[in-house]
């Protein structure tokens, strides 16, 4: 039982991180219908940003080197490279994309999925780098102590930040007149435009958000893995998440990450060794191919309303 | 309900021209050339109707005003238009409906996942004024649209077509507009339903003010309730004329309301008198 709990909780933990990915997708989907490939190389580059706005800003500005305040000015100009990324993409990519198929918006996605990684290693470097946030990754004491579980601090730290910037978010989404407007847009380009709410604003607003949920996945994976290449693979995990959660529901993405995370784990420890193992890496897309075959809308994905 | 209109649109001929589109010539894609030199008025407090068959430029006349146009890829290529003695025309949808310009589309383009009353609030996007203002507004296209009050928490896209046609022009009253433009508010409603939103249309225009032109395929109905009409037909306005001469004016009857006197015309021999008529005028 207590090592069951401890796989689970671990599950649970690391699919909060699968959430965390998951949620850049939601937000471009929902705010643009637009099925935002280039999320993962997204991640790559906000944490590859980071890591290298942290190595040359102590030669630049004479900050201690690992100092915390060499960390959150690399923060903030990690967010701003973000934001400019958002600006950029929006008026280069989308503008002239207005009310074109959504097939035609996922290929440009595709294709500046490829410009980014490029310019992201071409800038920084393709070299591994470590990433600390000054998490340790050792487990909690007191639980241990208490019920001798092991849960590691850093993905509880991790978990508990991914929490607040989904609620955030939620909040944001459901309660305030951006939030309403982003909704709007979502549902119809054209009927929004006509009401007067400048699509362009709206998309930058959108990207710049998702920029920063793509900086905050990439920095807690990069601390994790090591900030290189691979991170852009991040975004394949959370491709199961979002067709279990739904692709338009911030919750959804949660629980769906929540479910593929433990279920993934649980999977591994406990039918794996009558299958030979490494089940963790495919188990996921089963789940999904299982799902999309019952509720192909998702958990909390809005049903398409036709009137008949 | 006869006094409202004429006295609305003796006032209105009085001031000089509130909106115009002076010759405006709409070309789609570089290539398809739509409107071919459309001019028309539309006076202060006034409701104008444009008229016209399926593919006549209708629709296309009121995006190059609201200038939706660009999202469709269309562009005005000749021509001005003006509205309170200002140029329009290159301004964006955004600025037309802070200045009191806002279309409503044709195929009503509610949005389906939100409730009634977010798609209303949203229609306030462009004001910068207190929630208790907005509040007001609301209210006020509940007193005219007491159907949408009942079903506000419904989301719109499972309300019947009547309803998201009164909450898109909700909607767009939400912006408090000078000037509505209203693509085919009749397309696909019951006569009834369509009976009770230009009733409403007529309301608002008298009560509270609001320009609107609009565009109808059911000729019939768009006279009884407009004031001025103006006829479209390939991208060009062929005839115009106050809505009451219109309405029994007898090629007006032929052509769009389908009353001939000598029983039914070939198409071929319909399309030949017309096209005979129009070199002439």
């Amino acid at each position: 039982m207590q090592f069951f709990l401890e796989v689970l909780i671990g599950g649970l933990l690391s699919g909060v991180l699968y959430a965390l990915v998951a949620l850049g997708f939601v937000l471009i989907f929902k705010a643009s219908g637009v099925f935002n490939f280039a999320q993962g190389a997204m991640v790559f580059f906000a944490a590859l940003t980071f890591v290298g706005f942290q190595e040359v800003l102590p030669g630049w500005t004479g900050l201690e080197e690992g100092g915390s305040a060499v960390f959150w000015l690399a923060f903030a100009l990690a967010l701003v490279s973000m934001i400019i990324l958002g600006i950029l993409t929006e008026k280069i990519v989308l503008r002239p994309l207005v009310n074109q198929p959504h097939i035609t918006l996922f290929m440009a996605t595709i294709g500046l999925s490829y410009l980014i990684e490029g310019i992201a290693q071409g800038v920084w470097g393709a070299n591994v780098r470590g990433l600390d946030l000054g998490i340790e990754d050792v487990p909690v004491e007191w639980l241990m102590e208490s019920s001798n579980i092991l849960v590691s601090k850093f993905d509880l730290v991790a978990a508990g930040i991914a929490g607040v910037l989904v609620a955030s978010l939620a909040l944001l989404f459901q309660y305030t007149k951006i939030g309403r407007a982003l909704r709007a847009v979502a549902d119809d380009h054209q009927a929004a435009l006509s009401i007067g709410i400048p699509l362009q604003h709206i998309w930058v607003i959108v990207w710049g958000v998702a920029g920063f949920v793509a900086l905050i996945a990439g920095m807690i994976w990069g601390a994790r893995n090591g900030v290189q290449f691979a991170l852009t693979y991040t975004a394949l995990k959370a491709l199961p998440v979002l067709i279990l959660g739904g692709f338009t529901s911030v919750p959804g993405a949660i629980v769906g990450g929540l479910i593929i995370g433990a279920s993934e784990k649980l999977a591994e420890v406990y039918v794996g060794p009558f299958v030979g193992g490494g089940i963790e890496s495919w188990f996921p897309y089963v789940l999904a191919l299982l799902f999309l075959l019952v509720r192909p809308e998702g958990l909390f994905g809005e049903k398409h309303i036709d009137r008949v | 309900m006869n006094t409202a209109p004429t006295s609305a649109a003796s006032t209105a001929s009085a001031t000089a021209p509130y909106l115009s589109v002076n010759n405006v010539e709409v070309i789609y894609d570089h290539v398809i050339l739509v409107l071919k030199g459309v001019s028309l008025q539309v006076p202060k407090g006034g409701i104008v109707a444009l008229l016209g068959a399926n593919g006549a430029g209708k629709s296309t006349t009121l995006k190059s005003i609201s200038n939706l146009l660009r999202a469709e890829r269309g562009d005005v290529t000749k021509g001005s238009i003006d509205f309170k003695g200002a140029r329009i025309d290159q301004m964006t949808p955004n600025d037309l409906v802070k200045r009191g310009v806002i279309q409503v589309m044709e195929g009503r383009h509610c949005f389906g996942h939100l409730t009634i009353e977010e798609n209303l609030l949203t229609g306030a996007y462009t004001r910068s004024c207190s929630r208790a203002e907005i509040k007001r507004s609301l209210d006020l296209v509940y007193t005219y649209f007491s159907r949408l009050k009942t079903r506000r928490s419904s989301q719109a896209g499972y309300t019947s077509g009547g309803e998201q046609q009164m909450c898109a022009i909700g909607r767009a009253i939400m912006a408090n507009p000078e000037m509505v433009l209203l693509d085919e508010p009749s397309m696909g409603l019951a006569p009834q339903i369509v009976e009770e939103i230009f009733e409403i249309v007529k309301d608002l225009n008298s009560k509270e003010q609001v320009s609107f032109l609009l565009a109808e395929q059911n000729t019939m109905v768009a006279l009884r309730y407009a004031d001025f009409g103006y006829i479209l037909e390939n991208g060009r306005i062929v005839m115009e004329g106050e809505a009451k001469e219109l309405a029994t004016n007898e090629d007006v009857k032929e052509f769009y309301l389908g009353l001939g006197g000598e029983g039914r015309k070939s198409f071929r021999e319909v399309k030949h008198y017309r096209r005979r008529k129009r070199w002439l005028s």
